[in-house]
């Protein structure tokens, strides 16, 4: 166990010790992203019966900053130890693979959850969203900010390029947040594109979060847990046995 | 028990085979050299014992652990310093090597870490980031990095590259002193005079294969017969004598020796044509006259 709370407090460490270009610029950005959407679109939509755009906007731009976020501590790491090669000092020990899949998902994870909670703390003074069941809240923030750290681990063992992972970022992670319902309620879009987005894993993760602020949501909390959690475990599937075989990172 | 063992070893990398079938193995307490041309496999062979490469083939061991299937065994009784300058920019160097040691399953390891910095000269860096730490002081940081979990079995790829002579001296006072007490010792390295200085075995590699394995003075006796230098006078030679000449210099005379047997028979054929020897030296190939020999072989 010392092996795996190692990495995972150095992985900690590693992006507190920057935390103003890995929290602070985050909040900001979305932050802009609330006062732009809010000034526009305010009174012009009502998401949901009595329910403000600007507090349905801060749920969503909270979950999309932290599905970011923990996709890029755990991608970021990973492909700088690899290109540097300081990644040598964490193959050499007895860690397991366990150890390592779990000390880069949570560190992740929880870079996630700080930035979330950036989020949340600079959005209170514009609109303060109801907690209706704060328990949903919980659950989904862990779940999604855990699962898209896998996916950073595993963009970070497969590219060997800065630009590799930039790709995986630009033509996979942004369209997925950005297409998931974060601006908007899927109810208002065409059959087609409501169709599309419940095929895309974050519209849920976004949907049971926001259900969580609001008590409503455009599917039930119990449907995107499922599909969350069936994700999760894919992942998880994934990503420990890319760990284990030691693909492009024990050659 | 053996410190390594390497049975029929292979790997290739695609089409390309860096190593072939390396069979040998260290015993423990050796100061064990591992020698060969840039690209003869070295440095694969010293991954696959971290665990950073794998075998394409065979069987290696650590202190008896597999370095497979028993790989976290294996990986504790090791400490590899790696070829390549790397380190963890984020970090102090006390940081860095807490971390290694918590790696490790060590927690406060703090009097070992001190004890470490204190012999490789890095006391005074120990609060200073990596980034800041010069090449020869970040190479010291990656010895200790190694030595963290006082490993039985230490080795070092080309520790001394680049690096300069200060630094070289307290590391080799370090390591003979961790051999002393009972560490086995694995070193690749370009400068052969250390290997010949610090090594009791000595193996040479070539394009993935073992091409000798031998102690070192056994290795140091081979091919390259000895040589006397004689200072004569008068200045002749006698005739008897002219077959071994290999050069001569005013009254110095470079004589072949095939072993020390000879040299009576030089002596008395002096002693029986009343020539004086007024200086005599006996010298032996080097390591790496061997070296150069046998890799042109």
């Amino acid at each position: 166990m010392t092996g795996f709370y190692t990495l995972f407090y150095k992985e900690i460490l590693r992006f507190w010790r920057v935390a103003f270009q890995t929290v602070a610029a985050p909040v900001l950005t979305a932050l802009l992203y609330l006062l732009i959407f809010a000034h526009v679109l305010e009174a012009h939509v009502e998401p949901y019966p009595g329910v403000r755009y600007t507090a349905f906007l801060i749920p969503g731009l909270m979950m999309m900053s932290m599905l970011q976020n923990a996709f890029a501590n755990s991608s970021s790491s990973l492909i700088q130890s690899k290109i540097t090669g300081n990644i040598v000092y964490v193959l050499l020990p007895p860690i397991s693979h366990f150890e390592f899949f779990a000390a880069y998902t949570l560190a992740g994870a929880a870079r996630g959850i700080v930035v979330g909670l950036g989020v949340l703390l600079a959005t209170l003074f514009f609109a303060v969203p109801p907690f209706a069941y704060p328990a949903w809240v919980v659950v989904f923030a862990i779940l999604g900010c855990s699962l898209m750290a896998m996916l950073g681990l595993i963009a970070g063992i497969w590219a060997e390029k800065f630009d590799q992972l930039a790709a995986f970022q630009n033509f996979l992670i942004m369209p997925l947040t950005f297409l998931s319902g974060v601006f908007y309620s899927i109810h208002s879009l065409p059959p087609f594109w409501q169709a599309v987005s419940h095929l895309n894993p974050v519209f849920y993760m976004i949907d049971g979060f926001r259900y969580g602020f609001f008590g409503v949501a455009d599917v039930s909390p119990w449907q995107s847990l499922a599909v969350v959690g069936f994700t999760l475990a894919i992942l998880t599937v994934i990503t420990l046995t890319l760990i284990k075989s030691g693909y492009k990172i024990r050659r | 028990m053996k410190a390594i063992e390497f049975n029929h070893v292979g790997k290739d990398f695609g089409a390309f085979t860096a190593l072939k079938e390396v069979s040998f193995s260290v015993e423990q307490g050796d100061f064990f050299a591992l020698l060969g041309p840039n690209g003869a496999g070295k440095t694969t062979l010293i991954s696959i014992l971290g665990g950073l490469t794998r075998a394409s083939r065979g069987q290696t061991r650590i202190m008896g652990h597999d370095v497979a299937s028993d790989y976290r065994a294996a990986r504790r009784a090791v400490g590899i310093v790696p070829q390549e300058l790397v380190f963890d920019p984020f970090f102090t160097v006390r940081e860095s090597l807490v971390f290694q040691s918590g790696y490790f399953g060590l927690r406060n390891n703090d009097n070992w870490i001190d004890e470490i910095l204190h012999n490789l000269g890095l006391s005074e860096k120990a609060n200073t980031n990596m980034r800041a730490l010069s090449g020869g002081m970040k190479r010291r940081v990656m010895v200790a990095q190694a030595l963290v979990h006082k490993p039985p079995v230490i080795v070092l790829d080309e520790p001394t590259a680049g690096v300069d002579v200060e630094l070289r001296q307290t590391l080799w006072e370090f390591i003979q002193r961790l051999n002393t007490q009972g560490h086995t010792i694995v070193l690749t390295t370009h400068y052969l005079e250390e290997a010949e200085t610090l090594c009791n075995r000595i193996a040479m590699l070539k394009r993935g294969e073992l091409i000798a394995l031998e102690d070192k003075s056994t290795m140091l006796g081979r091919g390259a017969a000895r040589t006397v230098e004689l200072k004569l006078k008068p200045a002749t030679l006698p005739e008897r004598l002219q077959p071994l000449l290999l050069k001569q210099q005013e009254s110095r005379f470079t004589l072949k020796l095939a072993d020390c047997n000879g040299l009576e028979a030089i002596l008395s054929e002096l002693r029986a044509h009343d020539i004086t020897i007024k200086d005599l030296a006996i010298s032996q190939p080097d390591l790496e006259e061997i070296f150069v020999q046998m890799m042109h072989a």
